[in-house]
Parts: C-alpha cells; structure tokens; sequence
C-alpha cells in the first residue's frame, strides 16, 4: 500500500469512528429528551397535549402560535424538554462536521488539495444551511 | 365521523401510531433496499392529520439517521467511498438547501401534488430498474481522472479484488444535483436515485454505490435538515417516535435480510408506493382528501 493510499484509509477510517461516536451521542440525546418531554420530566415550551392543536397548520402558524422565531430562537429555550429533542436533532445534523474537518486535514497532509478543499467547501455548506440566515418566503 | 376521532383522540394516540407504522416500514424498508423516507413521507403524508412540513422535516431525519447509522460501518468496510462520495455529495446538499427552502414556499397542495408525480416516477424506477453488480467502465473521464477517483473493491462473499473507475463524473454531477433538490423539497431522503445514477450512469459497482450512496445520504439530508429544523417544521413529538420506530425496525429487518425473498418485499413496497403515490396526488388535487 502507498503513502497516499494508506492516508486515504486513515481518512475513512477516523471519519467513521467520529461519525461512529457523533450518531451514538445524537440518537441517545433524541431518545432521552424525548421520554424526558413525553412524560413531563422536564418542562416544555409546548405542552405536548398541546401539540395536535398545532400539527395539521404550517410551520410558520406553528412559530406564530408558540412565539418562535425561524432560526435559532429555539435555542433559547433549550433547558424545555421539546427545544432540547431539537437540540439533539441539531446535534446529528451537525456531527459530520467534525468528520469532514478530520478528513480534509488527512487530504491536505498527503497532498490530496482538491478533495481537502471539497470536504472544507461542504463544511461551509452545512454551516450556511445550520446558520439560519436562509429563509424560505 | 373520522375527523371527529382524530379530534378526540387522546394526544399520545398518534405518536403511538407513527412509531408502530415506522417500525413496520423500518423492517420492510431494509431488505428491499431503500431507505425509510422514501416510504415514510408519502405513507405518513396520505393517513396522518400532520401538516405536510412537519411529515417532510420528519422524513428527512427518518432518512438522516439510517444514513448516520450505516454511514460508519459502511465506511470502515469500504463499501463508502470518501473521494467518490464527496464531489457528489458537495453539490446535492448544496441543492437540496434549495428544495428545501422551495418546498416550504411553495402552496401545500403543489407540493402534495408534486410528491404524487415523484412517488409515482420512483416507483416506476424501483420496479424497472436493473443495476449492474460490475459495469464495464473502459476509460474514466477527466474529471474522475483529476480526483483519483478510482480503487479497489473487495468483495466479502468472495474474497476476491475488483478494481474499479467511473466516467460520465460531470453528467452525475449534474444529475445529483437534481436528486439534491428532490431531496431537500420532499424529504424524502434520496437513495433510489442516488444508487442508479452511480451504478449505471458512473459505473461504480453495485455494492460501492450501495454503500457510497449510503453516506452521500448523510450529508445530503443534514444540510436539508438544518432548514427544516429553522423554519420550525420540526416537531419532536413526530419526529422522535419515527426514527426511534424505524431504527428499531430496521434492526429487525437487517436480520430477516438473509430470511425473506427481496423480490416479494421489493414487490411490496412498490405497491405501497403506487398507493400512497396515488393517494398524494389525489390529496393534492382535492379528489381524495
């Protein structure tokens, strides 16, 4: 095996075991809030027999309704059991993140430059995507 | 008489269901190779009180975590290639940051009629489709050429190394492009059209774009997500239950993989899309509400 081809395996392979790690917490995360909100263990912004109230309307009467913002005005509430599932959700849209920094410091240090500019430029995409300036209208 | 029960259902009753329905699609969802949100959102679109958002931004994390699920063993097993994967990948999330922000613009019932169309051409897809296990790719094209996107393939059942290449980079550039959109407007999670593209249109093989397609997946539907999750049209009382029900009934249906006969599945799981692609588009046409 080359030089390259072995960074190639290590880029794969730190990839997975990040990815690996990043899920495991995420999910967890989901499952825990979720109890935590289903069985009133930690308070809600929303109430949950509140909810289907809610679910047949649009996102945005949704927001409205419950006093958010689009964006990160979630955030704000994050010590309430629903704002903490999407917390977690948050979390595993976000973990391969770190996947793609590890990988593009593999590819850059065996001079692999345009997949390490690829895995740097889909980072910027998952930021622009997490960063809550789009807005649909 | 059912509007009435839906009203008066105690409000446990429907996240109670999303998860039973999750974990049946869950187990039928992996021996016949798709992914769960190609069946969760036209399924929970067409037989649940939920707004369109919400089953959409559900669907895409219904798809999201079997892809972060899979992703690492698929990558530590190289069947998930990082340098065919990634070029691909940059441009679908890209686009499906796109769908997604016109899906949520859209008027409901153009999206609802829309996902009818697409249902219905995925099932013609599912059931016409006939992949290769190793197309013959004489000459990769420049573009594979400039990003080394080549390797070898060793096959588990048999031991045996397979060297592979793509060609026609750029025509699958541009058709993930598309698949990035759909993905993002429908939430539907993107496999059935990302294994085809990279099996016969790139010539990858069969179980390397099984796997590639996988955690191109990852990516794609994360990027999708965040809008989703932005715009509120995340709800963690349907988007909890549905992936805890599909992980856990993938599980099950990992096991049966060996058991089952795939055509039988596959079968039904083209006839459940034909229904609930026809009943989305009758949603969406007000004929069938």
């Amino acid at each position: 095996m080359t030089d390259n081809e072995q960074g190639r395996r290590e880029a794969a392979l730190l990839y997975a075991r990040i990815l690996a790690w990043g899920t495991r917490v995420g999910l967890a995360m989901l499952v825990l809030s979720f109890l935590a909100y289903a069985f009133g263990l930690v308070a809600p912004h929303v109430p949950i027999e509140e909810v289907p109230k809610l679910w047949s309307s649009p996102a945005p009467a949704y927001l409205q309704a419950t006093g958010l913002q689009p964006g990160w005005d979630w955030a704000r509430f994050v010590h309430r059991a629903d704002m903490l599932s999407l917390a977690a959700i948050a979390f595993l849209a976000s973990c391969s993140i770190a996947c793609l920094a590890a990988a593009a410091r593999i590819f850059f240090r065996i001079g692999e430059r345009p997949v390490a500019v690829i895995c740097l430029a889909e980072i910027a995409v998952l930021a622009l995507a997490a960063s809550g300036l789009l807005v649909a209208h | 008489m059912g509007a009435e029960l839906v009203a008066q259902a105690p409000w446990w009753a429907w996240p109670l269901a999303l998860f039973l329905v999750c974990f049946l699609l869950g187990i039928i969802a992996v021996p016949a190779g798709v992914g769960g949100g190609v069946l969760f959102v036209p399924i929970v679109a067409g037989f649940f009180p939920f707004h369109l958002d919400f089953v959409r931004g559900a669907g895409l994390l219904v798809a999201l975590s079997g892809a972060l699920a899979a992703a690492p063993r698929l990558l530590d097993g190289g069947m998930a290639r990082l340098r065919l994967g990634l070029p691909l990948a940059l441009v679908a999330s890209a686009s499906s940051i796109v769908g997604a922000l016109v899906g949520l613009a859209l008027p409901v019932h153009v999206v609802q009629v829309a996902l009818g169309v697409t249902i219905l051409g995925i099932t013609l897809v599912m059931a016409r489709a006939r992949n290769s296990e190793f197309p013959r790719v004489d000459e990769p094209d420049a573009l594979a050429r400039a990003l080394h996107i080549h390797g070898v393939f060793r096959d588990p059942g048999t031991g045996r190394e397979i060297p592979w290449q793509v060609h026609r980079t750029p025509l699958g550039i541009v058709l993930f492009a598309g698949i990035g959109v759909l993905a993002g407007l429908f939430g539907l999670g993107a496999g059935w059209a990302n294994l085809p593209v990279l099996n016969l249109v790139m010539g990858a093989p069969l179980k390397v774009a099984a796997g590639t397609s996988g955690f191109i997946l990852s990516l794609v539907d994360s990027s999708a997500a965040w809008i989703y999750l932005n715009q509120g049209a995340v709800l963690p009382i349907i988007a909890a239950p549905s992936v805890i029900g599909m992980m856990l009934g993938a599980r099950i249906g990992a096991r049966l993989l060996g058991v089952v006969k795939a055509v039988t599945i596959r079968r039904l799981v083209v006839g459940l899309l034909l229904f609930a692609g026809l009943r989305a588009l009758g949603k969406g046409l007000g004929i069938w509400t």
